[in-house]
């Protein structure tokens, strides 16, 4: 607990002009918790030198082993209010109260009573602050790499390259993945003009040469145990061994699709229609035939428009905004848990594959050119999906004259007497619809993720042995941040290549050095007791009050990155190593055994009572408390109050690491002591959320719909509590929902039946 | 022994990403930045595709990373002049320019209110003026304001000054040079837009309602020149039919020889502004292929299915305005071969990506090709990022800005 605090209060940034400063130092000076604040002083501008300089004296002088600063939004000037060991804690008087405050005529002259709230408040806060001590376990450094494709090889080099042991676990008898049966491969470097040696063969010499690469071949991952940096690896390779794991490459690469979406395209019924992968595999092995008599074709159709196969399904765009899953239900006492694992293939896959569909073509038709000699080759396609760099391979196969490329929507494969195949299709660029016959018919080969089919990485989690959400990406182990590629809900474990998405060689090779790196950094952050992404180097992790807990599970089964086990009892095994300190589990646990150090029930809980409330609403106005997300909607409320927006003058605004950490006991208390509502504003959810920590805000909006109940059993309108979607732009329409809120509410319902007793 | 510190050239995603992936593995880092602020080319869009997010959410992530991560310094206004010495050791001059705002600065604005001379706004791409002491945009970082001394009239500097309510201007600032010592250096100096003047059948610079992808972009801003609202520059009415030109400059001989990546969706993503602020606006994209790669694919579906929407395989050869300044387009529709003129109210170039340093000398000596990308380094303890290297959306940025921390690491660690 801070014991000693400083209160510093800026009077710049029209904090002055707008409030009387020496009162409201009285507040504190004269308020409750005065014993525990030795200095209690104002400054004309706080972030100047000068009053940093005399910040610094007092924590020495005092010994204060905290400061309350009362400015501006915590934001800005964050470089300027550090102060080593000494927690800071920052009350927004600029942004939440002075730029924002709006008077009220009917309730005239809130502004010092709001300020005062807010210092209060901020006091109570770091007061109730530790400064947290993690355990720092002994980590486990090797790499275990699952796949020994491409890019399982490429990541297990990366990571010997900084010096990591690795473990690569490859599930066939021999290296090398897809890459080893393609012939070649489309351009990976500068000029980006020709197709190339996959270089499949050294990188598997290398791997199998290196001295810090463990290769385990004909093997496959049992199990996972335990939690990052301290991982067990059950692998089975001809006997079981294990091995201490310190965190996960995941690249075991993809599967090519069922063929049997490739049926309305002529594939099973016709006999000289191949796939990709079927031709690429004659390619590999020196002559490229037609299945029908083994004659090489003198014309080969290449075909990447897959409509006639996706109709109806890629149109589907309904799967995609699909809701996602309930939790978990809770299963029944006793009851084992059998988690079958959802197939999720679909014919939507090849329309995923069109970039490589498109490339592969594209080399395969040069494959024509060089091993048939005379043979032509056509590319029908309905967009050549060749983006970026590779527009320059597209353009040398353009300058092939035995290349013949067009677009075409394809609308009908069929077989000639003679064991050709006809291809019909329309909205071509020679002018008419068309029949072009071939004597071969390639179709696309699908990339289908290995996890769209199975759990992959057999964890020994309570939530179960895979990802979850991988229907959110049609199988892929990818991650919905567009700005955080490797961010799972899997900590300790980073997907890299054709399992994370369709992608190319060279993508691969770059994907792989990514994931290592996220791989190596956190073990690192395990090893410092700090989280990772978002709250990067957080030192603060939950704690658990074993005693008072009731085996309820719902910590266990909500947390967003599966950091809880638990034993027999279901009473919660927490691993610090796989948090993400969101504070999810704070905020589902009933009996509020769970904290930290730095942010915890009894911290918020306090900061709310610090809340004036009026007994009459109409002659005080009432009271509503808003529990903001920091990470969005936070931000955003400062930017409205920067652009010179005001709200209602009755509301005041509670910080909070995300909606998911909040408790139901902290809507209740404020219920209890007269606040009229309680708004949550947080982060967007459904299929495209923007929560950082996944599902906090959609769990809370889970909650409100039992806490609103339950005050309903009280007599109190359920209205009063409401959670409303706020992404960090939205700082022109924050204002608005407030005084919805208000109006729609507040002055509807009056006031909370509750005040006053 | 080698220096672990790393150099990171660029403080757009792909900068920031290198630079906070590599100090959360231990290293110092230092980020040095053309502009006066942090996050580059994607602080100027509104929204991602294709979740339609909006990119100060990631930024808001990052910018904690770094304030709370001490490893990592930035320094803004500032360009490398030269390097010397090699992998892991390297000399790095660095150039800074005046800001003329000390960390004083309070963002009150009094600076802005005094100053009397406008210029075109960089940062809106030209669509309005600012100030010259001005805010780029609302999330910058740092946040303070910049002084663009150079564009001053004589005596304003001295007049802005006795404004500043905190002492926050320092009318002596002068450009100053600085030294970093460094193990490895990432490259990730990002992109810039194609120079829409270099289209001229197609308008670009002349015609006022011929505008950029990217200044669309910031007509659909909240913090905008026109606050999100999407209007036409010359009358400020809300155009009804709007086009989309796609590869304007891409994938032409004559301009880009490559696909700028990003361009397809980001129309398709530009549709569903118009959809959400003109619910009844038709509009037509020209385009040679829609390039939706990967699961993309989704996006362009649900893009598509908007029934005021037309998508016309086709070449525009050219562009004049009619009287009211209303865009003429000559079209050919590639399938159907049938070539005509349509009008429109406004008309957006899909203009491309080209790598920042295309045209400029770097202050050392790396492979470049012929368009300016960036096709080697690593022997020499270089490593590129993000669209220095190629075009690239913004996943796939972060994804080679994660990768090149640990090359950058890999060439410090052990040597």
């Amino acid at each position: 607990m801070a014991e000693k605090l400083g209160v510093y209060i800026c009077s710049g940034c029209d904090i002055g002009k707008s409030l009387d400063v020496d009162s409201l130092l009285d507040t504190v000076k004269k308020g409750k918790l005065a014993s525990i604040c030795p200095v209690v002083k104002k400054s004309a501008v706080l972030c100047s030198p000068d009053a940093v300089t005399e910040i610094e004296a007092d924590i020495k002088e005092a010994g204060l082993d905290g400061v309350v600063l009362c400015a501006c939004s915590p934001r800005v000037k964050w470089d300027i209010f550090q102060f080593g060991a000494t927690q800071v804690e920052r009350v927004n008087l600029r942004e939440q109260c002075v730029w924002s405050f709006r008077e009220d005529p009917k309730v005239p002259g809130l502004l010092p009573l709001m300020a005062q709230d807010y210092v209060k408040m901020g006091v109570m806060k770091l007061s109730k602050s530790r400064i947290p001590a993690p355990e720092v376990p002994e980590t486990n450094k090797t790499i275990l790499v699952l796949g020994g494709g491409f890019t399982g090889l490429t990541a297990a080099l990366e990571a010997a390259k900084l010096g990591k042991d690795v473990v690569l676990v490859e599930q066939a008898a021999t290296l090398g993945g897809k890459a080893a049966t393609m012939y070649k491969t489309f351009p990976m470097s500068h000029p980006y003009l020709k197709a190339e040696d996959t270089g499949i063969d050294q990188l598997i010499a290398d791997a199998t040469s290196n001295a810090k690469i463990k290769v385990l071949t004909s093997a496959n991952l049992v199990s996972l145990e335990g939690a990052p940096g301290l991982y067990t690896a059950t692998v089975n390779a001809g006997g079981e061994q294990q091995f201490a794991i310190g965190a996960v490459v995941l690249a075991t690469g993809w599967v090519p699709g069922d063929k049997g979406f490739l049926a309305p395209m002529g594939y099973g019924s016709i006999k000289n229609v191949v796939t990709a992968a079927e031709f690429e595999a004659m390619a590999k092995a020196g002559s490229i035939v037609r299945p029908s008599d083994g004659q090489a074709p003198a014309s080969v159709a290449f075909l990447t428009d897959v409509s006639l196969c996706t109709k109806g399904s890629t149109a589907g765009t309904a799967d995609v905004c699909a809701p996602v899953d309930p939790l978990p239900e809770k299963a029944a006492e006793g009851e084992p848990e059998v988690s079958a694992y959802p197939d999720k293939e679909s014919a939507k896959h090849l329309a995923y594959s069109s970039e490589l569909t498109s490339l592969v073509a594209l080399k395969q038709a040069g494959y024509v050119r060089e091993k048939l000699g005379q043979s032509v080759a056509f590319v029908l396609y309905d967009h050549m999906m060749v983006p970026g760099i590779n527009e320059r391979y597209y353009k040398a196969a353009q300058d092939d004259a035995g290349i013949m490329l067009s677009k075409a929507s394809i609308t009908a494969v069929t077989e000639d007497a003679d064991g050709g195949v006809i291809v019909a299709a329309k909205d071509t660029l020679l002018g008419a619809d068309i029949e072009i016959k071939a004597d071969l018919v390639v179709l696309p080969t699908a990339i289908v993720p290995v996890t769209a089919h199975e759990p992959t990485m057999n964890l020994v989690y309570r939530q179960g042995p895979g990802f979850p959400d991988l229907e959110l990406f049609d199988g892929f182990v990818d991650s919905n941040y567009i700005c955080f590629p490797y961010e799972t809900r899997r900590t300790g474990v980073y997907a890299a290549g054709c399992v994370r998405q369709p992608m190319t060689l060279a993508g691969a090779k770059e994907d792989a050095a990514g994931a290592v790196l996220k791989a190596v950094q956190c073990i690192g952050s395990a090893n410092r007791g700090v989280a990772v992404h978002p709250r990067s180097g957080d030192i603060s992790f939950p704690v658990f009050n074993f005693q008072r807990c009731t085996q309820c599970k719902r910590c266990t089964e909500e947390c967003p990155f599966g950091a809880l086990d638990d034993d027999e009892k279901g009473t919660p095994k927490p691993n610090p190593t796989r948090c993400r300190r969101c504070g999810t589990c704070m905020g589902a646990c009933p009996e509020r055994v769970i904290s930290f150090d730095n942010y915890n029930i009894d911290q918020i809980g306090s900061m709310i009572k610090e809340v004036y409330v009026p007994d009459d609403m109409v002659a005080g106005g009432p009271r509503v408390i808003v529990l903001v997300c920091e990470n969005d909607a936070y931000p955003a409320l400062d930017m409205a109050a920067f652009r010179g927006k005001s709200w209602s003058p009755f509301v005041r605004f509670v910080p909070v690491r995300c909606l998911g950490s909040v408790n139901a006991i902290w809507v209740a208390d404020a219920v209890s002591k007269g606040v009229d509502g309680v708004i949550m504003l947080g982060c967007k959810y459904g299929p495209d959320y923007q929560c950082h920590f996944v599902k906090g805000s959609e769990l809370c909006s889970r909650r409100k719909t039992n806490i609103a109940e339950s005050l309903g059993r009280l007599g109190v309108e359920a209205e009063r509590v409401e959670q409303y979607e706020v992404s960090i732009d939205e700082y022109d329409k924050v204002p608005a929902i407030i005084e919805r809120f208000m109006t729609e509410v507040i002055t509807k319902f009056g006031p909370n039946p509750f005040k006053g007793y | 022994m080698s220096n672990n510190s790393i150099l990171v050239v660029g403080g757009g995603f792909a900068g920031i990403t290198a630079a906070l992936e590599a100090a959360e593995m231990g290293h110092e880092v230092y980020i040095v930045e053309t502009n006066p602020y942090l996050g580059g080319r994607v602080a100027q869009l509104n929204q991602y595709f294709p979740k339609l997010c909006p990119p100060s959410c990631g930024l808001e992530i990052q910018f904690q990373r770094i304030k709370n991560n001490p490893k990592v310094k930035h320094h803004t206004m500032c360009e490398v002049v030269s390097v010397a010495g090699g992998p892991g050791a390297f000399d790095v001059k660095i150039k800074q320019r005046p800001r003329f705002v000390t960390p004083n600065c309070t963002m009150c604005g009094e600076c802005e209110k005094a100053a009397s001379t406008s210029v075109k706004s960089e940062f809106e791409f030209g669509l309005v003026d600012r100030k010259v002491a001005y805010s780029t945009h609302l999330f910058a970082f740092p946040q303070r304001y910049v002084i663009d001394g150079a564009a001053c009239a004589p005596g304003e500097l001295e007049a802005i000054k006795a404004a500043c309510p905190y002492d926050a201007v320092n009318v002596d600032d002068a450009e100053s040079t600085f030294d970093l010592s460094v193990g490895s250096i990432i490259w990730a100096t990002g992109w810039k837009p194609y120079d829409m003047a270099k289209l001229d059948n197609l308008g670009g610079g002349k015609l006022a309602n011929v505008v950029s992808n990217m200044q669309f972009e910031r007509l659909a801003a909240p913090n905008g020149p026109t606050g999100g609202q999407i209007l036409r520059p010359t009358d400020g009415k809300a155009p009804k039919r709007i086009a989309f030109l796609q590869c304007a400059g891409s994938r032409d001989e004559n301009h880009l020889n490559y696909c700028s990546y990003i361009c397809c969706m980001a129309s398709l993503k530009h549709v569903t502004y118009i959809r959400e602020k003109l619910p009844e606006a038709q509009v037509v994209i020209y385009y040679i292929d829609l390039r939706a790669p990967g699961r993309y694919d989704n996006f362009l579906q649900k893009v598509a299915a908007d029934d005021k929407l037309t998508l016309v395989k086709g070449k525009v050869a050219k562009i004049v305005e009619c009287e009211c300044k209303s865009p003429i387009l000559t079209v050919e529709d590639a399938v159907t071969g049938i070539k005509g003129e349509e009008r429109f109210d406004m008309v957006v170039l899909a203009t491309g990506m080209q790598p920042s340093c295309a045209g400029a000398k770097l202050p050392m000596d790396l492979p470049v090709d012929d368009d300016g990308f960036i096709v080697g380094g690593a022997e020499l303890g270089v490593f590129a990022a993000g669209c220095a290297k190629l075009p690239l959306d913004v996943m796939k940025t972060a994804q080679t800005g994660t990768g090149a921390a640990l090359k950058a690491i890999q060439n410090v660690v052990g040597r």
